[in-house]
């Protein structure tokens, strides 16, 4: 990993730049600490830093920036006579990339020269065959064009290597070099490295924006490549979701909103009524003794894993809902086919969501005013009545807003519908039949084989998109009312 | 006079020692409403301590094993027939030669006891795993000069053997399977009774790598362990000096403008961002666009940090906050630099709380699997563990929670067990982490 090494070498650098500069510091000073304008630790740290911080910027820029230059071109080598019916240009550039790296892995097992490797043709030798035997296993015997274009794309990428490593290690070397020519008692080390620093910390910070900015665009883009294969009004509007990998599909969201929407109803249907009564009892009326021991429990709920609830739902809540619904059941009634169904995941869901309702209603009941109680209860109204009455029209907003932050995270939830709900998309209105949800389908449409050409895969980015703008929504509307309620006691 | 004087009796009937019908409808209203309380508390509980229960009964299972102790005669004439130990020759030797030698020891081993059977040869070695052979075979060639000796060994039993002893396999419920029959279990019980085959503890359930789904009982979930354990690696070393420089900057420096707005909006929205979000963009960006290699700890790791950072970053900010100003203007009062009262005297402060909170975030991290599912953490079999640093980071592995799914995926119903005994290991690492935490809080926690 000649990258590894560079990072390796570039932190030795800063070390030896740490020891240089400190050192140069104290001698123009005469060994007199009181004369250097700083601690002589920072003029160590600003060689350091003189040295690490551009050449590791200069690294991960070119890291990220490197394959996708490589990509372009080595993809407007292959013309498009070289792609075949069946596929597309993604794969014919992932089968280059196979047979590259093969190549690679073969130098660097012996089994072949580096020359060797360079000089290859696709008439003269068996290269499948060749790669096979050190390991490298391809699809499919390899074109001209193929090996064209993966000739390249290994020129490319070891060039750029290349050139990456002697830049960053001539960024290193400037940086420390020049650092260091500055270096004297009189130079004002601190402010430059705090300075440094700052900017690292506000890097830190804007990584939030980073992220929020990758997750709209990494699938904004896939979502425009889906519209392109795909009618929008087919996504949006069409009642059937019936992928189908030979063509043809039809990709509605409808269904499947329809089952994540049904699905969080029930689960909503279970958290809220539980979570809000066990909310009032813990404010109203419990001891402390109580309240400090069933409130760290309920929340236990909330943290255990989804996996957990999952697997609770697969083989625990939906045997026994069939044991009750299904064929020679308790009931004797023939409702329930299979484990799988809304019932069983929503029930689940419901159980996870429960402490989520709960804690922050208790927060939102504990910051109504007493005084507001005492009023009531000066009237001579009961506690239940006051509570009926003054605290919870009082809590409404907020209490709202938490059940709103349940219900965006019961639609974004996956493992417990993946495992719970089914894999069937349909209206229905029967709790016991098995149906499908947003994140079941993003899941089963990316794993295994993809490939990110057909529109089977792509509608996993837009459904991703409905889902990241429906939490988003429900989310910012949520903290709204939640704030906008605290303004109002405080 | 006035008029309550003149109104002979009483307007009400009732007395304040005696309830009226209104005000016993009101207390029972009354402690309706708070038996509700209780109930939905009771309710909350309940399912608390079911499922509890639930993983414990059933997960439990998965720690013992069965497993049937036979003396093998490793005969030089089937492993070396020309008694030169060259170990080339001996590897040539695939599993289906040193299945002969376990046929030859059960059924010695069944005429020593003396127990009476119509089952064949075949049939009364079909109760053993199929990785006897295998394991056979790896002791011989680790131990090339203990051919022609007989050795005992310790084979792990058939997964539906091991059902039976656990209760879960009845002859009821082998009608219908192919694989096992009620003779064999009635051989398997007399070889109970002769102590041949036990159940003990299964530590390779611990530590061992996953198997292939004809396999059940030969599965562990070490492999996936070390998986989890890099991964979590990752999320330290970045979401941490991420999370606390992001927060110190946001808490300490940050001018009260419309992009410090943006920044904690975007923060306190992160944090609510579901879970499979992550790992599309983890597919996209990593995978997709960096091309980092599928199913490496290393992308996992990626995406569990930009999932960690906003819980991290919310918890050290309200460490942060929690130091009393007081101790910053002491620092600047005495000649510090802004930046030197932060790193010098509010950040050491701050410490246990940032280290509560970074426990808290990691053991979120370790439980979460969806956005494993995107990146290709699942679908294959966790069996090599890895030999570096390096590989450990790039070379396709399996984490915990994403081995749970695989074995609650397969058809087998043994495996379920497995994924359930998962589950408690999962759990007490959580448990773990988490009290941790709290201790941490409880001991260092100031009050200012």
């Amino acid at each position: 990993m000649p990258t590894l090494w560079l990072v390796v070498s570039v932190l030795v650098l800063a070390a030896i730049g740490y020891v240089l500069g400190r050192k140069r510091a104290l001698q123009s000073a005469g060994g007199d600490v009181r004369a250097l304008h700083s601690l002589p630790n920072y003029y160590g740290l600003n060689v350091a830093f003189a040295a690490l911080i551009p050449a590791l910027g200069v690294l991960l820029i070119w890291l990220l920036a490197q394959p996708m230059i490589v990509e372009n071109s080595v993809s407007g080598l292959i013309p498009d006579e070289a792609i075949p019916e069946d596929s597309t240009r993604g794969l014919v550039m992932s089968d280059v990339r196979r047979v590259a790296s093969g190549l690679d892995f073969a130098v660097e097992q012996g089994a072949m020269t580096l020359a060797e490797s360079q000089s290859l043709k696709a008439e003269a030798g068996d290269i499948r065959a060749r790669l096979g035997e050190v390991g490298v296993a391809l699809g499919a015997e390899v074109e001209a064009e193929v090996l064209d274009a993966a000739q390249r794309y290994r020129q490319m990428t070891t060039t750029g290597t290349h050139a990456m490593t002697l830049i960053v290690a001539l960024l290193a070397v400037a940086g420390l070099a020049i650092a260091y020519a500055r270096t004297h008692k009189d130079f004002r080390a601190r402010n430059v490295v705090e300075r440094g620093i700052l900017v690292l910390l506000i890097l830190a910070a804007s990584l939030a924006i980073l992220t929020t900015v990758g997750i709209v665009f990494s699938m904004l883009f896939e979502t425009m490549n889906f519209f392109g294969l795909h009618s929008w009004k087919d996504f949006f509007f069409g009642g059937t979701w019936a992928p189908n990998f030979r063509g043809d599909s039809e990709l509605s969201i409808l269904p499947l909103l329809w089952g994540t929407l049904y699905i969080s109803f029930v689960a909503l249907l279970v958290a809220v009524p539980i979570g809000l009564f066990a909310a009032i009892y813990l404010a109203e009326y419990a001891n402390k003794a109580t309240r400090s021991f069933a409130k760290p429990l309920l929340e236990i709920l909330a943290g255990i894993p989804t996996i957990v609830y999952g697997l609770f739902a697969l083989l625990t809540v939906g045997p026994m809902l069939v044991d009750f619904f299904g064929k020679g059941g308790f009931l004797g009634v023939e409702w329930m086919a299979g484990a799988t169904s809304v019932l069983t995941a929503g029930v689940v869901m419901g159980i996870m969501l429960i402490p989520f309702v709960s804690s922050l209603s208790d927060d939102i009941i504990n910051a109504v005013p007493q005084s507001m109680r005492d009023g009531s209860l000066g009237l001579g109204a009961t506690k239940s009545e006051t509570v009926r009455q003054v605290v919870l029209p009082a809590a409404l907003p907020g209490i709202v807003g938490a059940v709103l932050l349940a219900a965006s995270r019961a639609i974004g939830e996956t493992m417990i519908v993946v495992m719970g709900a089914g894999a069937i998309a349909k209206f229905a209105l029967n709790p016991l039949e098995s149906m499908t949800t947003i994140t079941t389908r993003i899941v089963s449409q990316l794993t295994g084989d993809t490939d990110f050409a057909s529109p089977e895969t792509l509608v996993a980015f837009a459904l991703g998109l409905t889902l990241f703008v429906l939490t988003l929504g429900l989310n910012i509307l949520a903290l709204y009312i939640v704030r906008k309620y605290r303004e109002q006691y405080e | 006079m006035t008029d309550i004087s003149q109104s002979g009796a009483p307007k009400h009937a009732s007395s304040l020692l005696s309830k009226d019908a209104r005000t016993a409808k009101r207390n029972r209203a009354e402690s309706r409403f708070k038996l509700y309380g209780i109930l939905a508390i009771a309710v909350g509980l309940l399912m608390l301590i079911t499922l509890v229960y639930n993983i414990v009964s059933r997960g439990t299972g998965a720690f013992t094993q069965t497993f049937v102790t036979l003396d093998v005669t490793l005969a030089e004439d089937k492993l070396d027939k020309n008694g030169n130990r060259n170990l080339d020759e001996i590897k040539k030797v695939s599993t289906f030669g040193y299945a002969p030698l376990i046929k030859d020891a059960i059924s010695s081993e069944v005429e020593k006891l003396g127990i009476q059977t119509d089952l064949s040869a075949k049939d009364q070695a079909a109760i053993l795993s199929k990785s006897a052979a295998a394991q056979l075979r790896d002791y011989v060639i680790a131990n090339p000069d203990k051919i022609g000796e007989t050795v005992q060994f310790r084979f792990l039993a058939n997964s539906r053997v091991d059902g039976y002893m656990k209760g879960r396999v009845s002859r009821e419920s082998i009608a219908n399977d192919k694989s096992i029959s009620p003779a064999q279990l009635d051989f398997v019980d007399q070889l109970v009774a002769d102590g041949v085959i036990v159940k003990s503890f299964n530590l390779d359930f611990i530590f061992g790598a996953d198997a292939s789904d004809q396999r059940p009982e030969a599965a562990g979930i070490g492999v996936s362990m070390i998986g989890s354990l890099f991964m979590m690696l990752v999320v330290l070393a970045l979401a941490l000096p991420i999370g606390v420089a992001a927060s110190i900057y946001l808490e300490e420096f940050a001018p009260k403008n419309w992009i410090t707005d943006i920044i904690e909006v975007n923060i306190s929205n992160l944090a609510a961002v579901p879970s499979i979000v992550f790992g599309i963009l983890g597919l996209a960006v990593f995978i997709n666009y960096m091309h980092l290699p599928m199913s490496a700890p290393l992308v996992g790791g990626l995406v569990l940090t930009l999932m960690t950072l906003p819980t991290i970053i919310i918890s050290t900010r309200a460490s942060l906050k929690a130091v009393p100003p007081s101790i910053r203007d002491a620092a600047l009062g005495v000649g510090a630099s802004k930046m030197q009262s932060v790193f010098h005297h509010v950040l050491p402060l701050a410490a246990p709380g940032i280290l509560t909170g970074t426990i808290i975030g990691l053991a979120q991290a370790l439980g979460e699997t969806a956005p494993l599912l995107l990146i290709g953490m699942v679908g294959f079999i966790a069996s090599n563990a890895p030999d570096s640093v390096a590989s450990g980071l790039l070379s396709p592995n399996s984490a915990m929670p994403a081995q749970i799914y695989e074995w609650a995926k397969r058809a087998d119903p043994a495996f379920y067990e497995r994924a359930w005994g998962g589950i408690i290991i999962l759990l007490i690492f959580l448990v773990t982490m988490n009290t941790v935490a709290v201790i941490l809080r409880r001991r260092f926690e100031r009050r200012w």
